[in-house]
């Protein structure tokens, strides 16, 4: 297959076509504009694809809800503050168990905040982040190529577990160019007894959130939480990166954790032993490593391009086994590795 | 010798950031004169959009609050019921006006707020790189209409001056251009008597404002004022759309 | 080997293009590459630029702590960078336009007028172009031939025409330099 050289948003646009993805609605937003645009450009041309430009973030995802219910491969993406005004649709679709694919290229927040990378939304992507006890799965993506990938695995997660999936990457990985390899895609598995497309002669059904009485929605809840149990114990994913005889362990993930691979190879080659956990499904979070490491390692310094939001999960995770530690950067700055190095050279030295 | 033109008082001395030949700086000044000329800098609170004119506090020199994309009428109708002597507006280009907060907008005209709305309509999104907007014309090629704008996918361009004409609560709807000498002048005295409008408890006042945009059309300033004339106004006729006659005395 | 380039300059210059025309051609080399552009209010200011990683192995960080070499093609993009440059790192400056020098007595300084090449070949725009042709030359990251075949490819369906001048300014700048 060939390799060729594209940009994280266009990645992940034709990622999805290739997925089957057939409907996609957005509503321009930078740091994603590229995908929406690519979509507009390609969607149209694949076999029953369709683009729309929505006239905002709340009708888009709820258009991919339509679209979800009525059995399309369907997909929306957009930016911070574009997807906070999903969160509505989001909720709806999980608690409607339909399968959808919501692409979030972070920028610095709150508000209009600003265009640059940054980390901001975790709490909001891996807490569900509308209203309700529900969850969605988060990717997060470190390079172009894994962007791709999990693009096409999103949708495969989306239809086995009838769930909303995010991948979650920020203003750098939607505008940054790399090489990529585009994988093939699984044939869709997704049952036609959830697709609503008319009852014909036979029994009618509908498909809702809304359950009035108390004792049946509370079995709804549990039985999301069942899911979810699955969820936690099946899909996580996670990447570890020189942390055998490592000191201190920062744990990253997506741009960040690149940035920290930087920074830990420079300290590496002037024999500061750190090493690197990324966390790839930011929900399910891979909680179990970060224990298993704590066996052997005792320091442990978050990076994240926030104020510290995962900085809870892994606390969460190891529940004081080990020392935490904590360097952010919000607000759309993206250090360099030789900046973090320096963070990380302090907390080694303790 | 008497000076006959000078920069407006709440116009501040900074440079502006919009590209050259760009509607929305002669808006600005017009806002402005139209401020000066009623005194009432000092009572007047602006909202900025988000779009080209997210900066647009760095320009007008009295109070201003931003609001989040398309929710500007909104949060004008939240600083005028609470200080009902100020004369509130609200800036709003052509997708944050038409598209994200369309329900804003027509609910605040519907209710008659006491509120002007400064519409500019480029039939572009300019500050995100120049994809469709509701006002895109039909044909009109965009970065999310690549072939040109087709009726059956992405809709009709939306007058929404004619619009919200037919709501009841609506007292003044005119609109503009910036194209020509003579349109600016005509376009700063529709400002203003919207603003007056306001200050005589009229009621929703909006004047549409065709703004050229010459980076997202891909045009020279001068061919993108031609542009408004012989292309533009052909979909969005410019003149009064409504006038219930309130202020008679300050029709021009 | 991982070397990181920033290319900066006004938006106009073709800034952007230069970096990743050379991520391409490191690309069809085998090599690594990451391209980073500058994007957004930063590019409506009327500056631009971008970073190209490229490796033999992996690429860790796609943001440049210290950047091996810097490409400016204007004279802001010399200030912005001449502190952040590695030591033993190497300047390309457009020495029609840059006036200033580095203030850096550990770097290499390359001077090409590559804007004045340019307007000599008739065609201005050209001279991002004539700039790869030294830098392919100096830094010898790609080959001269795979940096062509990569620009061919990029420019893909523009005429015949486009890239015969795109080629004589590559060996212009290619020639500018020993
Ligand atoms: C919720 C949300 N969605 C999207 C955006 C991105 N955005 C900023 S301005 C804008 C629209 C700009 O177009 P328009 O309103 O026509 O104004 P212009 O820039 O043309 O003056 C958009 C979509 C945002 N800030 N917030
Ligand atoms: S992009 Fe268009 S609307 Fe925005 S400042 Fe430039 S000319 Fe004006």
């Amino acid at each position: 297959m060939d390799k060729i050289l594209i940009s994280g948003n266009w990645a992940c646009g034709e990622a999805a076509i290739r997925a089957g993805c057939r409907f996609y609605a957005g509503y321009p937003i930078t740091p994603q504009n590229e995908l929406t645009e690519y979509m507009a450009e390609h969607m149209r041309q694949a076999e029953n694809g369709t683009f729309i430009q929505a006239e905002s973030e709340i009708a888009a995802v709820n258009m991919v809800l339509g679209a979800s219910a009525a059995g399309a491969r369907a997909m929306t993406s957009s930016s911070s503050p574009g997807i906070s005004l999903k969160q509505e649709g989001i909720s709806a679709l999980a608690a409607d168990e339909l399968p959808a694919v919501i692409v979030n290229m972070m920028r610095g927040g709150p508000g209009l905040g600003n265009i640059l990378p940054s980390q901001g939304d975790y709490y909001q992507a891996t807490r569900g982040g509308g209203h309700g006890d529900y969850r969605t799965i988060v990717l997060a993506p470190a390079s172009v190529q894994e962007l791709a990938d999990l693009t096409m695995e999103a949708f495969d997660l989306a239809d086995a577990y009838r769930n909303p999936v995010m991948i979650l990457g920020d203003g750098m990985t939607g505008q940054m160019m790399e090489p990529v390899v585009f994988g093939k895609p699984r044939p869709r598995r997704y049952s036609e007894k959830y697709v609503l497309k008319g009852c014909g002669a036979g029994k009618s059904r509908f498909v809702r959130g809304l359950i009035l009485d108390a004792l049946r929605m509370e079995e709804h809840n549990w039985k999301l939480v069942r899911k979810y149990n699955v969820i936690a114990q099946k899909e996580v994913r996670f990447e570890t990166f020189r942390t055998d005889n490592a000191k201190l362990v920062i744990i990253a993930y997506g741009i960040a954790a690149r940035i920290a691979k930087g920074a830990i190879n420079r300290l590496r080659d002037s024999g500061y032993r750190v090493g690197l956990i990324r966390p790839i499904t930011l929900w399910p979070f891979p909680a179990q490593i970060l224990r298993d490491t704590a066996e052997r390692i005792g320091n442990f310094l978050v990076f994240e391009m926030s104020t510290g939001q995962m900085l809870d999960d892994v606390k969460l995770a190891l529940d004081g086994r080990a020392r935490v530690s904590f360097y952010g950067r919000p607000g759309g700055v993206v250090p360099t590795p030789a900046e973090l190095a320096k963070a990380i050279v302090q907390e080694y030295q303790r | 010798m008497k000076k006959v033109f000078a920069r407006p008082t709440s116009l501040k001395d900074t440079p502006f950031h919009y590209c050259a030949g760009c509607g929305h700086s002669i808006t600005h000044r017009l806002i402005c004169d139209a401020v000066d000329q009623l005194g009432i800098r000092g009572i007047t609170i602006g909202v900025p959009p988000a779009g080209c004119a997210v900066l647009a506090y760095n320009y007008f020199d009295f109070d201003m609050l931003e609001a989040p994309h398309g929710r500007g009428c909104a949060v004008a109708t939240g600083i005028k019921r609470t200080l009902p002597d100020r004369v509130v507006f609200s800036y709003q280009g052509d997708g944050d006006l038409a598209a994200i907060g369309t329900a804003e907008t027509f609910h605040a005209a519907n209710r008659g707020e006491n509120i002007t709305v400064i519409f500019i309509n480029n039939a572009v999104y300019g500050m995100t790189g120049g994809q469709m907007a509701p006002t895109t014309l039909l044909g009109m090629t965009s970065t999310t209409s690549p072939p040109g704008r087709s009726a059956p996918l992405d809709g009709h361009p939306i007058r929404m001056s004619e619009i919200l004409a037919r709501l009841d609560g609506t007292a003044y709807i005119e609109r503009c251009a910036v194209n020509s000498p003579q349109n600016i002048l005509r376009a700063g005295r529709a400002i203003r008597k919207a603003f007056q409008y306001q200050m005589d408890g009229a009621g929703f006042t909006l004047i549409e404002v065709l703004s050229q945009c010459p980076t997202n059309w891909k045009m020279t300033a001068a061919e993108s004022c031609r542009w408004v004339d012989e292309v533009m106004a052909k979909t969005f006729p410019v003149g009064v759309i409504k006038d219930i006659g309130k202020g008679e005395k300050h029709a021009d | 080997m991982q070397i990181k380039t920033v290319f900066a300059g006004f938006g106009g210059q073709g800034v952007l293009m230069m970096g990743y025309s050379l991520a391409h051609a490191a690309m069809n080399e085998g090599l690594h590459v990451t391209y980073l552009p500058s994007y957004g209010a930063e590019v409506r200011g009327g500056t631009a630029n971008c970073t190209v990683a490229v490796s033999d192995e992996e690429i860790a960080s796609p943001v440049a702590s210290q950047p091996d070499f810097i490409v400016a093609m204007n004279g802001p993009s010399l200030m912005a960078f001449q502190t952040r440059i590695a030591p033993g790192g190497a300047f390309f400056l457009n020495s029609s336009i840059v006036e200033g020098r580095p203030n850096r007595a550990d770097v290499t300084v390359f001077e090409i007028p590559a804007a004045g090449i340019a307007s000599e070949l008739g065609s201005p725009r050209v001279q991002n172009v004539v700039m790869m042709g030294a830098y392919v030359k100096a830094t010898r990251l790609v080959s001269a031939d795979t940096y062509l075949k990569s620009l061919k490819s990029i420019l893909g369906g523009r005429k015949k025409a486009a890239m015969d001048v795109n080629r004589k300014a590559f060996s212009a700048g290619y020639d500018s330099i020993d």
